[in-house]
């Protein structure tokens, strides 16, 4: 499976500081469990999944087996300019899983005083 | 001194004795009257219907947020997925259940409320898998997918998606009633080496704990779920194996009939929640 979803607030101005969470679908197997058959599944996790924006790694995290089944990536970015973000990761298998998100920033100079 | 001790050893074992048998006595009788309770009631509800709660009532904070979360839910990719294969045509007659069925939301409405029911054509109680898998070999002519596939789950879910929010509604009678009433009896029969019956733990002590986690009523109307501790999404039927494991008792075999007869039963005793996916549960 190669799902994965990305989850950014509507609005971000120049500045902001916001939340990502990407959810990857993966079965994230520990290589300790059977499966109903009763066979011992190999291990395959995720070894790493880093975050790309304006071609700086701005995160990066390795997991391994202790990270349950579809695991939930949550983390902060302070917003400069609009631009790509890119996700990228890869598993025991040599998977390469990878996710494109144009990031749209709005200019502070631009943005309309908030309503009150 | 020791003559005394001897003494008050004696008196407290009379003690420890008369207290025992008055237990077994109670206990004897409790049995007595639990078989004629098997016996008259028909169709008599042991878990009162303004009793009756969701699995949520029991499951803890984590857990509701979790269900609630419209991104980080991990049952929503398999609906995903699930809506994918409505579409896809399969098999030699190249069909999708879409080219037949039409529009998820107009044809499936309350369809999940329904099941486990009688097929008409091999007079066996399907419940929402069994009725997949036949249409996938039988209209399709595509290959089968195996009980607790991702595919076969997936499409289960998007399935009972259509009839979120509707209440269970589960037929009992006509050529389901032996089927409702075997259910019935197994829900009530002691079984396994710790000697226990569903009713034990799922009429008589819900909410309270059962090691860390709160024992709940075993309510169907949330199934397929996404089980945390399996970490995928697992059919009503897997989470049955798992409490008849729970009681040591032998599990019949993958796709048995009784399986069947007892989620009749569980849709029959949820009357008046409502089917609620995609689900998270511990």
């Amino acid at each position: 499976m190669t799902a994965a979803r990305l989850q950014v607030p509507p609005r971000i101005v120049e500045g902001d500081v916001f939340k990502l969470r990407l959810l990857v679908q993966h079965p994230m197997d520990s290589g300790f469990l059977r499966n109903l058959e009763g066979v011992l599944v190999k291990r395959n996790v995720i070894r790493q999944l880093k975050c790309i924006y304006h071609d700086m790694e701005v995160f990066r995290v390795e997991p391994t087996t202790g990270t349950a089944a579809n695991p939930l990536f949550e983390f902060y970015l302070r917003a400069t300019t609009s631009g790509e973000l890119y996700f990228r990761w890869v598993d025991d298998k040599g998977y390469i899983g990878e996710l494109r998100h144009n990031l749209v920033v709005i200019p502070a100079n631009q943005s309309p005083a908030p309503k009150s | 001194m020791p003559r005394l001790c001897f003494l008050f050893s004696l008196s407290s074992t009379m003690q420890l004795r008369s207290v025992l048998s008055k237990s077994f006595f109670t206990a004897g009788l409790l049995c007595l009257s639990l078989f004629s309770h098997v016996s008259v009631m028909a169709q008599q509800r042991l878990l009162p219907l303004d009793k009756v709660q969701s699995g949520l009532a029991f499951t803890g904070p984590e857990i509701l947020e979790l269900q609630a979360d419209d991104f980080a839910n991990p049952a929503l990719p398999y609906l995903d997925k699930g809506a994918k294969l409505w579409s896809q045509g399969a098999g030699k007659a190249d069909k999708s259940c879409e080219s037949c069925h039409g529009d998820i939301n107009s044809s499936m409405k309350g369809v999940a409320t329904r099941y486990p029911a009688i097929d008409k054509a091999s007079k066996k109680l399907f419940n929402l898998e069994d009725r997949i898998r036949s249409c996938r070999t039988k209209q399709q002519k595509a290959s089968d997918w195996p009980l607790e596939s991702d595919e076969l789950l997936a499409v289960s879910l998007y399935v009972t998606s259509a009839s979120n929010g509707m209440p269970v509604q589960a037929t009992i009678d006509g050529a389901a009633k032996p089927h409702f009433e075997n259910g019935q009896k197994i829900f009530m029969t002691r079984q396994g080496q710790m000697n226990m019956a569903c009713t034990q733990c799922h009429d008589q002590r819900y909410g309270i704990k059962l090691y860390t986690d709160r024992l709940s009523q075993g309510q169907p109307n949330a199934y397929p779920a996404y089980r945390i501790e399996w970490q995928r999404l697992a059919s009503l039927e897997r989470r049955l194996r798992f409490c008849y494991n729970g009681v040591r008792a032998e599990v019949p075999a993958w796709g048995h009939g009784v399986m069947r007869d007892i989620s009749l039963y569980l849709m029959w005793r949820a009357q008046g929640l409502n089917i609620e996916v995609p689900s998270v549960r511990k």
